[in-house]
């Protein structure tokens, strides 16, 4: 039940956005997601939607799983986008008691629902193509510059990539624990709130109990294999950028361009 | 000298000043690993073999005794990483060893720890990922698998490092028989084909039969100790202290109880059947 997420997983394969440096696609999404909030007018927008639609199909994972993780955030953006469509300013199309519709709030909901859309699938390109291993790398040479203030890179970079490893471990931990309190009679899913979250006590405390003894076993693990911090340690698959990562920001850099360009051409909407 | 030679070791994990009756893990334990052996070592839970495998790559250190590897010394921090690039260890929960997300990942952990060059990282993963026949699952995530996959993963996150030596804690206890199967197969082929000596730590008689030695520890101490057929054959000292003995043998310790004449204990079905053959006779 709680395994049945698809945001945040790994899909290996073998397309083009696969083999990209993941350092510029951290760099790249984070581009796009500024790029995304500065789109204001519907040319810029449908730029930035085709792009993202376009990298899409290269990653070439099955649309359902972009589907399934946008599931998850589905409410957030109905909701956000109703409460937009109600608070537009200018002449009602629309009124009825305080609540009124105006053209600028059926732009705003518009905009507002198509960059939380873009900004899900986005983010699910990230991760669908770049394994958790790739990430923290990346994330730990990006970081590298902050070690002269003596910020532990390696260390944060590890923690990522263990907790990211344990999360499907954990969930299905405690789905174990759930069924086994369920079986003692424990009733997790009626009453109140109140009692809800109390309910969830004995499910929570021996998932941490369990989480810690977990602990000192990798611990042990890793050590067995050698492992003594992130000081004199090599990689088995080293990060470089090729002639396909200079394409792939040449592409993000004329999307930002085309993006500044229809905002000083065209009047904002939003 | 042996490969791993253990002398009148004494570990416990109560503190000098523990109130409570001092009691040791291992007591006055001595032994000698060569190279190449397939060892196991049986005996209940707590009987100081977990702790035990635990010495034999510097994760603990003794109380009192010695234990050499390859002519190092355990206790002489300077050497601890050493021994541990000679002697790997295999936990029992194969869930809590694997640190990637994928599998070809967790077993490049090892040599990447090593400092190693990463075209020979590459060059261990492969062939350590064959070696385990887990070749064709390099890119799945360890969750998707199997106990017996993960934790012949977990086997070959060991061997990329290269060690002459693996010391196994229970390996199959958690793991339903097939997954129990693929285990063993694995280590009796990397004894067999590639020499890497074995320590099998262990709670089931049917794995221990296939060593060829077996170590009998019960309260601390090691109770009993040769090739399987010796030690098996001795099966009234082992029920006295309420250790198991394989089907076959104990079939046969039974017969010769009845007065049917039988020359050699059975270790296996296999010999089980042809005894029985040769006294139908």
């Amino acid at each position: 039940m709680v395994r049945d997420v698809s945001f945040g997983q790994y899909f290996p394969g073998n397309s083009i956005i696969h083999k990209l440096d993941p350092r510029g696609k951290i760099l790249m999404f984070i581009a796009y997601i500024v790029i995304i909030f500065c789109a204001f007018n519907y040319a810029s927008l449908a730029i930035t939607t085709a792009f993202i639609a376009f990298v899409l199909i290269l990653t070439k994972i099955p649309f359902k799983f972009y589907l399934k993780s946008l599931k998850v955030i589905i409410f957030i953006v109905i909701f956000t986008s109703v409460l937009n469509l109600f608070y537009g300013a200018g002449e009602p199309l629309w009124q009825w008691w305080i609540l009124k519709i105006t053209w600028d709030g059926i732009n705003r909901a518009v905009f507002v629902s198509v960059r939380i859309t873009c900004l899900i699938i986005a983010s699910s390109c990230l991760t669908f193509t770049t394994s958790p291993t790739e990430l923290t790398d990346a994330i730990e040479r990006l970081m590298k510059p902050l070690k002269a203030i003596h910020f532990p890179v390696h260390e944060v970079a590890m923690m990522m990539s263990l907790a990211l490893r344990f999360i499907p471990t954990l969930l299905e931990e405690t789905d174990k624990i759930m069924s086994a309190q369920k079986a003692r009679g424990a009733n997790t899913d009626s009453g109140n709130i109140i009692k809800r979250v109390k309910a969830l006590v004995p499910i929570l405390i021996p998932l941490f109990v369990s989480a810690f003894r977990r602990a000192y076993d990798i611990a042990m693990a890793m050590e067995c294999r050698c492992y003594r911090g992130g000081a004199g340690r090599t990689r088995m698959k080293s990060i470089h950028m090729g002639a396909r990562d200079t394409v792939s920001f040449i592409a993000t850099a004329l999307v930002i361009a085309g993006v500044i360009v229809c905002n000083i051409m065209i009047p904002a909407v939003v | 000298m042996a490969f791993i030679s253990i002398k009148n070791l004494c570990f416990s994990y109560a503190e000098e000043t523990d109130p409570q009756p001092h009691i040791n893990a291992v007591d006055d334990v001595s032994l000698e690993i060569s190279e190449g052996e397939f060892l196991a070592v049986i005996g209940h839970n707590g009987c100081g073999k977990s702790t035990l495998a635990k010495h034999l790559n510097a994760m603990l250190l003794p109380d009192s005794g010695k234990v050499y590897v390859d002519g190092d010394d355990t206790a002489d921090e300077e050497k601890t990483w050493d021994i541990r690039e000679k002697v790997g260890l295999v936990l029992q929960n194969p869930d809590n060893q694997l640190v990637a997300s994928i599998v070809e990942e967790d077993v490049a952990f090892g040599p990447e720890n090593l400092g190693v060059d990463p075209a020979e990282i590459r060059q261990r993963v492969d062939s350590a990922l064959k070696a385990v026949d887990m070749y064709e699952y390099r890119m799945h995530a360890p969750d998707k698998l199997s106990g017996g996959q993960k934790q012949r993963v977990a086997i070959a996150g060991i061997l990329a490092i290269r060690p002459k030596c693996i010391v196994l804690d229970e390996p199959t206890a958690m793991l339903d028989p097939s997954g129990r199967s693929e285990v063993m197969s694995t280590l009796l082929k990397l004894n067999k084909e590639k020499g890497i000596t074995i320590v099998l730590i262990t709670h089931y008689m049917d794995e221990a039969v296939l060593a060829d030695r077996v170590v009998v520890m019960d309260s601390a101490k090691v109770l009993t100790e040769g090739t399987p057929g010796e030690v098996f054959s001795q099966v009234e000292l082992l029920k006295k202290h309420r250790l198991d003995v394989p089907q076959a043998a104990e079939l046969a310790h039974r017969l010769r109880g009845c007065g049917v004449k039988i020359d050699r204990i059975p270790l296996t079905r296999e010999d089980c059947v042809k005894m029985l053959e040769e006294a139908m006779k």
